[in-house]
């Protein structure tokens, strides 16, 4: 898989974090994101420790901070929403620089901003140094359930298929003088949309057709076993272990 | 003088089709009675008008749609709910989108699909799917994805999915739609080396000339002729009758058919 499925977020290189096996790094980032999450919000230094731990998992993995950084600007409109708790939640209120907040407010919007944060974070370095099938494999050997699995696979191999086709019609309606200029012409978009939908549930009856026709019977066959060695799973239990040291001070101190 | 030593059994025919009828759920009947018998080895064209039932009969050969009477069976196996898993290895239908056949992440993967389903793993898996691959020349792309690949190239990984489950018969759906001229050409080389049954469906009548020595002729629901594609294609009233046409300036008697 040295080619292709080279998905946006993913950046190829050798390192020892791409090197570990997708379903030790999903437990990792898993595990991380729950300590994150358990983490008294009041013991801010927990998470400057945190995101510590995630700069170095990105220095180990030959992440660019850059990369990180402009990756996590899809995090936006959760920070909106973030920054709109302590104008609209009630309780005590306190003066900053003449406007008054709510005090549970503005620990709300810490909360989510924080762990947030660092949730996206621990994600993206994981698309960084995965691939999108790794990812599946990983997922499937973790006993996600089969059926969303397949789907999630399905999405990765028609995703250009349906791209292309919606591609093509738009030309075809562009090559008959359609110009969506004003609300007018939604019906004839909402058509398209509609027709795209038909296409991909027929599309879907023939794949069905197919594969039903090479043997089929409700479960995809394991055609690549994915294994971790004790010592993988020991340099992808790293992440979390601190991660959980960090919790544990912060409830205790 | 010696004992005469009895001839070997003869293997049964590749597929046998009786007195196959059909009526869908709806009510409109597509097949009336279908004999076909195709030998072992053979390589025969299934022509016919859109609309003559071709891909309802192509769909009874693997069990997909049950016989409202009459039967199928395939090397000697009859095609029933009992069987349908062996009856689908048998028969390897290989559809007219590659887009709709190959399903998988990657050439390999898609390769293996079939093969794995039936059981098996580990090196005796790879091996199935790179002969497979080989056979159709596209051992080099393996690892790519299907989208990644030509409509020529995506066509005969397309045959090597079904090539994999060491199919008795090789069902073709117009293998040659939307082929460019050296695409065509390419399968056409690919198929002709394959020591497999095959069932073509097409409406490429001289590509049915170069590939098949014997051709059905399937209109309205039953089987109207049988024998030498060269014969059929030259029988100008039975091609006019079924709306059969040649592409302009072609003329099957003037050409030789290659042999097998």
């Amino acid at each position: 898989m040295s080619e292709g499925h080279a998905h946006k977020l993913y950046l190829h290189a050798h390192s020892p974090v791409h090197a570990l096996p997708a379903h030790c790094k999903l437990a990792a980032v898993f595990a991380f994101v729950l300590l994150v999450v358990s983490t008294p919000r009041e013991s801010m230094w927990a998470f400057g420790l945190y995101a510590a731990l995630l700069a170095a998992v990105a220095r180990a993995a030959r992440v660019p901070y850059g990369h990180l950084l402009k990756r996590l600007l899809i995090e936006v409109p959760f920070v909106a929403f973030a920054l709109l708790m302590p104008f609209v939640a009630q309780g005590p209120y306190v003066e900053v620089s003449g406007i008054s907040l709510s005090a549970s407010g503005l620990w709300g919007a810490w909360n989510i901003l924080a762990k947030g944060t660092l949730g996206v974070a621990a994600s993206v370095i994981l698309a960084s140094t995965t691939e999108l099938r790794e990812l599946l494999l990983g997922l499937q050997r973790l006993r996600l359930p089969p059926m969303l699995v397949q789907i999630a696979s399905f999405m990765i191999r028609y995703g250009d298929v349906i791209t292309d086709e919606m591609r093509r019609m738009r030309i075809a309606r562009l090559s008959r003088g359609f110009r969506a200029s004003s609300v007018r012409q939604w019906g004839v978009l909402a058509q398209s949309a509609g027709a795209l939908f038909i296409r991909s549930y027929e599309r879907g009856e023939r794949v069905h057709l197919a594969m039903v026709s090479r043997g089929y019977a409700g479960t995809m066959p394991v055609i690549d076993e994915v294994s971790a060695t004790p010592a993988q799973w020991r340099g992808a239990a790293a992440l979390p272990l601190a991660a959980l040291a960090v919790c544990l001070m912060g409830w205790t101190l | 003088m010696d004992a005469v030593t009895p001839p070997p059994p003869s293997p049964p025919p590749s597929l046998q089709v009786s007195g196959l009828a059909y009526a869908y759920p709806d009510g409109h009947q597509a097949l009336f009675g279908v004999d076909l018998t195709v030998p072992r080895g053979e390589r025969v064209a299934l022509l016919g008008p859109n609309g003559a039932g071709k891909t309802t009969l192509v769909l009874h050969l693997n069990g997909i749609l049950t016989a409202g009477a009459g039967s199928v069976t395939v090397a000697g196996l009859p095609v029933s709910a009992r069987h349908v898993a062996e009856i689908r290895r048998r028969v390897g239908i290989v559809f007219q989108d590659p887009d709709d056949q190959l399903f998988m992440p990657t050439v390999r993967e898609d390769v293996a699909f079939g093969p794995a389903t039936a059981g098996l793993r580990g090196a005796e898996l790879a091996s199935r799917v790179h002969d497979a691959l080989a056979q159709v020349g596209m051992e080099a792309h393996a690892d790519r994805p299907p989208h990644h690949l030509s409509f020529g190239q995506r066509r005969r990984v397309a045959v090597a999915t079904v090539l994999a489950m060491q199919p008795d018969i090789l069902v073709l759906d117009e293998p040659s739609s939307n082929l460019d001229p050296a695409s065509r050409r390419e399968l056409a080389d690919i198929l002709r080396k394959l020591d497999v049954t095959v069932l073509m469906v097409t409406h490429d009548l001289p590509y049915a000339l170069e590939l098949c020595p014997r051709s059905v002729v399937l209109s309205d629901g039953v089987i109207v002729a049988d024998g030498s594609t060269q014969q059929l294609l030259c029988d100008e009233r039975l091609m006019a009758e079924h709306r059969l046409e040649l592409p302009f300036g072609f003329d099957p008697g003037s050409v030789t058919v290659p042999g097998r």
